[in-house]
């Protein structure tokens, strides 16, 4: 029998300290939309989606019901479009944003291409489109992975890369560079991430599959209140046994999302994402380990722990754990991580540190809207090589906030946050950018 | 045996277990457990309910609290119990 204590824990959990499941992402293949006429496989694509996703938010709502345990967002992750699209993909974007409006999902992800090693005809038309298409459509996310591990750095995708966020930056200057909140370039890309906005249904999935990303930095953040000026294996400890407990739920959920839909279950996320609210930061998880601000010294090793034992207490509590599980450290979704950008203690480099040991990346990082394309590429090459040599999923989704300077401030809205526009080093990389090729993949991918 | 936790919390009055053990009897809900405290004129109480002699749906269930919530002016919270289970035991 569960005792008192335990349900009001549980409670306060989910009441106070805002844990919640973050998302219910339902993978689609959509390889068997295919067509050589860009119309009619627009509409496959359409009916597809609106047909295998049609109960989706029905059934997330009901769960969240049963359980008492907000669901935040539904989403729908696809093939990536460069796979599918044999001609102009561009009727194929109207198409998903618009199956995504109907069944009523939160966001739509996989308007990707993975071009690690070298780009398809069908990759680069996809490239070219990106700004254009998510200038005009609302609920569609789009991923780049330019690199990997097993194949190295390719050049010439990160040289692109750069100027594609500058043109989607200016076609979405009137909402402060919106588009680029929706567009990630990744090292390592997975397939079954539910985190928006990389996730996309990799071709080694099911048909379909049940991803979810759980939450609950407020969770792990109270919990250390209680072992402060304690040791960090007692930190450590703690930490873990939180993450067990969250994880657990977020198991739940999708065992109950993948029978009620017949839809076999993929993943859970042990993701901790945070959200602009107070209350549900990563970065008050390191400031309550004894860190004024996150970017103090001292703020790697403390994420590095946190990231590490998250995995450990997560791992045991779900049968099956991917995705890009560990610790998000966005800056605009991250009231700590805003605060420290704004005090003056968190710079771009220090961020960049922090992606050695965390999650994913550079993420929801207002930059300066005269950026050059080459500085962005340069930053994009950074932190490719990181996930690279690491062998671990990177990423970078900067916004270029056209007209603004360092210490200005851009405003999404909703979950995606606010953020002060962050310095960034605009020493030259032009010729180094301009080589173009690809970094060879580095000695110990040889792992056969 | 789908099993549900009810929680009624709020200032503390008479006949609180009585108008909600009344309309759980109504829907045919049968308690299993139930715990009751007050702490400094609060009270607190859970309830272990089983489900599966009811003749509504778990969100019907949940609207039909909803008068007794009004008139009692509680809060009155259902969940499964597979959540408690799910976090708390291996």
């Amino acid at each position: 029998m569960i005792e008192t204590g335990e349900i009001l824990q549980t409670m306060r959990m989910i009441q106070e300290e805002n844990f919640d499941i973050r998302t219910i992402t339902l993978g689609i293949n959509l390889l068997d939309c295919s067509d050589p006429d860009p119309k009619k496989c627009a509409d496959r694509v359409y009916d597809k989606i609106c047909r295998v996703a049609k109960d989706l938010v029905h059934t997330g709502q009901e769960i969240e019901t049963e359980l008492g345990i907000p669901i935040v967002n539904k989403r729908i992750s696809v093939t990536p479009v460069s796979m599918i699209a044999q001609g102009d993909p561009r009727p194929i974007a109207r198409a998903l944003d618009k199956a995504a409006s109907e069944v009523g999902v939160n966001f739509l992800g996989g308007y990707s291409a993975l071009m690690h090693k070298g780009a398809t005809a069908a990759d680069e038309r996809l490239l070219a489109s990106i700004p254009e298409v998510l200038s005009e459509t609302n609920l569609l996310c789009s991923s780049v992975n330019v690199a990997s591990t097993r194949a190295g750095i390719n050049m010439n995708a990160v040289r692109e890369m750069g100027t594609i966020i500058k043109k989607t930056a200016e076609l979405t200057s009137d909402s402060d560079g919106l588009g680029c909140a929706k567009l990630v370039v990744f090292a390592n890309a997975v397939e079954d991430n539910p985190f928006m906005a990389g996730a996309f249904c990799g071709t080694g999935e099911p048909e379909c599959a049940i991803n979810v990303g759980v939450s609950g930095p407020g969770v792990v953040k109270v919990a250390l209140e209680s072992v402060r000026n304690e040791p960090f294996d007692i930190v450590a400890e703690t930490i873990k046994r939180t993450a067990f407990k969250i994880t657990r739920v977020g198991q739940l959920v999708a065992k109950e999302a993948s029978r009620r839909l017949n839809i076999p279950f993929g993943i859970v996320d042990l993701s901790l994402a945070p959200t602009p609210a107070r209350g549900d930061s990563v970065a008050h998880i390191l400031t309550e380990m004894g860190l004024e601000y996150a970017g103090a010294p001292g703020t790697t090793a403390a994420l590095a722990l946190l990231n590490d034992a998250v995995k450990k207490g997560g791992i045991m509590a779900s049968n099956h754990v991917g995705g890009l599980s560990g610790a998000f450290i966005p800056v605009s979704e991250d009231i700590g991580m805003i605060e420290a950008v704004s005090a003056g203690a968190l710079s771009l480099e220090k961020l960049e540190a922090m992606t050695c040991v965390c999650s994913v990346g550079l993420d929801m990082i207002a930059i300066p809207g005269d950026t050059s394309a080459e500085t962005i590429s340069g930053i994009i090459a950074d932190e490719a090589a990181i996930g690279m040599i690491n062998n671990k999923t990177t990423a970078v989704r900067v916004i270029p906030a056209v007209g603004k300077k360092a210490g200005d401030t851009v405003e999404f809205g909703g979950l995606l946050g606010h953020a002060p526009v962050i310095q960034v080093n605009e020493f030259g990389n032009e010729a180094f950018i301009a080589r173009g090729g690809r970094i060879p993949a580095p000695l110990h991918s040889m792992r056969n | 045996m789908t099993k549900a936790l009810i929680s009624v919390t709020g200032l503390d009055s008479t006949g609180i277990i009585a108008r909600v053990a009344t309309k759980l009897s109504e829907m045919n809900i049968n308690i299993l457990d139930i715990t009751q405290t007050i702490l400094g004129g609060y009270f607190t109480m859970m309830m272990v309910v089983d489900l599966d002699g009811a003749h509504l749906r778990f969100e019907e269930i949940d609207r039909e609290l909803q008068p007794v919530r009004d008139e009692l002016k509680m809060t009155i919270h259902m969940q499964r119990m597979d959540i408690f289970d799910a976090m708390h035991r291996i």
